[in-house]
């Protein structure tokens, strides 16, 4: 089962209108392990993420080619609805977005809309459940019902990863999740995503090369566009194959 | 020294301190313009602004306040000729006089003997000449008295406007002259003239706040003479509202407010779903081609004159409706006599409102970080249930706030009703029946040559002063939500 491929791109090409911004990308991502991609600024990390999960269809001018295979299904045949496709493959973002609701609500809402739950006691357990995976539940288990909005950022986040980690999806993908977060909350964050791979195929995109080695499994590094190395990350911090890599990793590029 | 000339003198100086100043400081710094304060062109504007600037705010103000005076002169000199009796209107023989001395004004006559002869008494026939040469009718039956006084008042006007101007321009030429010989490179220009700016858009701001206690003010004073006149229990508890002229009216506010209230709640009706529906789908479903379309359309809709609206009501909506309400109408019912109704007005100022509330709400959920629909979207739910569950409830105080402000409008709203409600002021459920609103009082209770100081006018002003206290309520409460939805997300 853990080395089983999760999904699987297939010449994959990202258009903004005129710009084009992934160029013919092929990778394989394994199931429970955790993938990160690096990259210097600009090289379309986040695009490649966002077409993971079509979050790029909310995009008007974003065009995407090639085949994305979830599970040996495209997710952009025409016969796959985004939103059920999101409800499996979920998103955290740069920037913590908690909803200006209270903390029970914000981590019950992907399980109310989807109806993953029959009942008032089985909803609490899954808002439980899954604030205790996000490492927050000791810290906001009193004060449920005070808004999201009020916490600190680092628990913001968490609350995030819990919102998305209630709504039980297969895939998890995160935006630099640690890029608004001080050392302390970024270490609870890389101590999380660590667990989060007995069960998950995480994706996590970062500037911090010292993070991806921490944190990830396999590493994808992308420049302008193309998807220049990958493997595992060990071999890929130590002996990578490419130049670009190379200058990247010790600093010369980005 | 006349007005023109003083303008024109005025001018000159003003050109001339700018240039002299300038050159002087120039000529001053030898260094190679480093000891230089500020850069050349502030030390002429600093002349301009200090030469300039009291002499207009001076002049202003001598504009505003002198016609008093004289009108108080005028008075007193009516007053001491002992030829005019207590009961005599006062303010006619004023206004009478103010012709007269308008009338020697563009005669432009210089000499005294021209309207007076020896003994002080007026000279008819060359009054009559002139009156003519203005094309001013005259009428010979015109009492002495007022000629005597309209003359007085003439030569007064001229011999103290012409004292002023002389005063204004010596005091400028003064600020001008210490101004040209002081100014030196290190005199500060720039920072003055940057403070006299801001003093400037103070005086500006303070205008306008001044204006609205102004009104308020005017309108309290004639609100107190209306109580002198009238029982305030009858107006504020009242239950009848039916003026009439024998001086035993019952007046209360209540029956109007009934209507006021009925109106605009039934437009609150119309225009919020509309104006909102329509702003979810401008800011969440439409493409930026559309909204290009659509959005400008909606403007042009808030660009309609009331008045149009108004007409609209009463031609076509209100037969409209009476066409299927009415007597022998199409749903076979007699609900409707009349064209005007609750129902005509209050849905055309809901039509009104639609773009009020549709683009204040549009920016208020677009105010709404993109990252919440992001959040929302990355968990699998659909664009309807972000719109219902995120998006709405994040921008919920907004919209309240818009909702308030559009009801204030319509509270306040006068045209529409006067042409689509009626006249009829009553407690009645009934929205197919006529009734009436505050704002329509007031414009038949002003229309019409009614006294100004009777009971039956005066109301106007206390129901003025009531419409504004509400909607001044209103308009904080409301403006007070949005700041507070504002701070949010800052
Ligand atoms: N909405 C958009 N419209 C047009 N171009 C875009 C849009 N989003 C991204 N781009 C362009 O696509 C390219 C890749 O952007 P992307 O956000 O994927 O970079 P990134 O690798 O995530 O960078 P960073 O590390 O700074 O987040 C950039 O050149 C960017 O300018
Ligand atoms: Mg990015």
């Amino acid at each position: 089962m853990k080395n089983e491929i999760k999904i699987s791109a297939k010449g994959v090409q990202v258009f903004y209108a005129d710009k084009h911004a992934i160029k013919n990308v092929d990778v394989e991502i394994k199931d429970k392990t955790v993938t990160a991609f690096i990259g210097p600024s600009g090289c379309g990390k986040s695009t490649f993420l966002r077409s993971l999960n079509r979050m790029n269809d909310t995009i008007n001018t974003c065009r995407v080619e090639g085949e994305i295979l979830l599970d040996g299904q495209n997710i952009y045949d025409p016969e796959v609805d985004p939103v059920q496709l999101r409800a499996k493959v979920g998103m955290v973002f740069q920037k913590p977005n908690p909803f200006p609701k209270s903390i029970y609500d914000n981590v019950a809402y992907g399980p109310r809309i989807h109806g993953l739950s029959q009942s008032k006691t089985e909803l609490d357990e899954i808002v439980e459940m899954a604030l205790r995976r996000g490492a927050l539940w000791e810290e906001v288990k009193d004060r449920l019902s005070e808004p999201g909005t009020g916490l600190s950022g680092g628990q913001q986040q968490r609350l995030c990863i819990a919102r998305a980690i209630a709504t039980q999806p297969e895939v998890l993908l995160m935006d630099e999740p640690c890029s608004a977060l001080d050392p302390i909350a970024t270490a609870q964050i890389e101590e999380l995503i660590n667990d989060l791979k007995e069960n998950f195929c995480v994706v996590i995109v970062t500037h911090s090369m010292q993070q991806a080695a921490r944190v990830s499994n396999k590493t994808a590094f992308f420049h302008l566009g193309d998807l220049v190395e990958y493997g595992d990350t060990e071999e890929l911090f130590i002996k990578p194959i490419d130049p670009r890599t190379e200058s990247y990793i010790s600093g010369k590029i980005g | 020294m006349a007005g023109t000339t003083l303008l024109l003198v005025g001018v000159v100086l003003v050109v001339v301190v700018v240039f002299t100043s300038s050159y002087r400081v120039s000529y001053l710094v030898t260094d190679n313009y480093k000891s230089l304060n500020s850069r050349i062109h502030y030390y002429g504007m600093f002349g301009l602004l200090c030469t300039g600037l009291p002499v207009l705010i001076i002049y202003l103000l001598w504009w505003l306040l002198i016609p008093f005076y004289f009108e108080a002169s005028v008075v007193e000199s009516l007053i001491n000729s002992l030829e005019i009796s207590p009961d005599e209107n006062l303010s006619l023989l004023v206004g009478q006089i103010e012709i007269i001395r308008d009338t020697f004004l563009s005669a432009d006559l210089s000499k005294k003997s021209e309207v007076l002869n020896q003994n002080g008494k007026i000279n008819y026939e060359v009054v009559a000449s002139l009156y003519d040469s203005v094309n001013q009718p005259f009428d010979p039956e015109t009492r002495p008295l007022l000629f005597q006084v309209g003359y007085d008042l003439w030569l007064l006007e001229k011999n103290t406007n012409n004292t002023f101007h002389l005063v204004l321009f010596i005091m400028m030429a003064g600020v001008a002259s210490v101004y040209i010989f002081k100014v030196n490179p290190r005199f500060k220009a720039r920072y003055y003239v940057e403070n006299i700016v801001l003093g400037i858009l103070i005086a500006a701001a303070g205008i306008a706040i001044i204006t609205t206690l102004g009104i308020v003010v005017s309108m309290l004073f004639e609100t107190f003479k209306f109580f002198e006149l009238h029982d305030w229990k009858d107006f504020f508890f009242g239950y009848t509202w039916a003026p009439n002229f024998h001086g035993d009216s019952e007046m209360s506010i209540l029956p109007l407010l009934f209507g006021t209230l009925y109106i605009s709640i039934f437009a609150l009706f119309v225009a919020v779903p509309v104006g909102l529906f329509s702003a979810i789908y401008l800011a969440e479903y439409a493409t930026s081609y559309t909204r290009s379309i659509v959005k400008p359309m909606l403007e042009v809709l808030a660009g309609i004159p009331t008045i149009v609206y108004g007409l609209f009501a009463l031609i076509t909506f209100g037969p409209f409706l009476r066409d299927f309400f009415g007597n022998g109408g199409a749903f076979g019912v007699n609900w409707m006599s009349d064209a005007r109704s609750v129902a005509t007005a209050g849905t055309v100022m809901g039509m009104m409102l639609i773009p009020f509330v549709s683009s204040l709400s549009d920016d208020i959920i677009n105010a709404v970080p993109q990252s919440l629909r992001d959040g929302s979207y990355g968990l699998g739910a659909t664009q309807s249930e972000t719109i219902r569950l995120v998006i709405l409830p994040a921008a919920l105080p907004g919209i309240v706030g818009a909702i308030l402000l559009a009801a204030s409008r319509a509270i306040g709203e006068t045209m529409i009703v006067v042409l689509g409600a009626g006249a009829i002021a009553k407690f009645s459920g009934n929205p197919l029946e006529a009734m009436t609103t505050i704002t329509t009082r007031i414009v038949s209770q002003l229309t019409g040559d009614g006294d100004f100081n009777s009971p039956e006018t005066l109301v106007a002003f206390a129901l003025g002063l009531s419409l504004f206290l509400i909607t001044l309520v209103l308009n904080v409460i409301a403006l007070y939500v949005v700041r507070k939805y504002r701070e949010q997300y800052d």
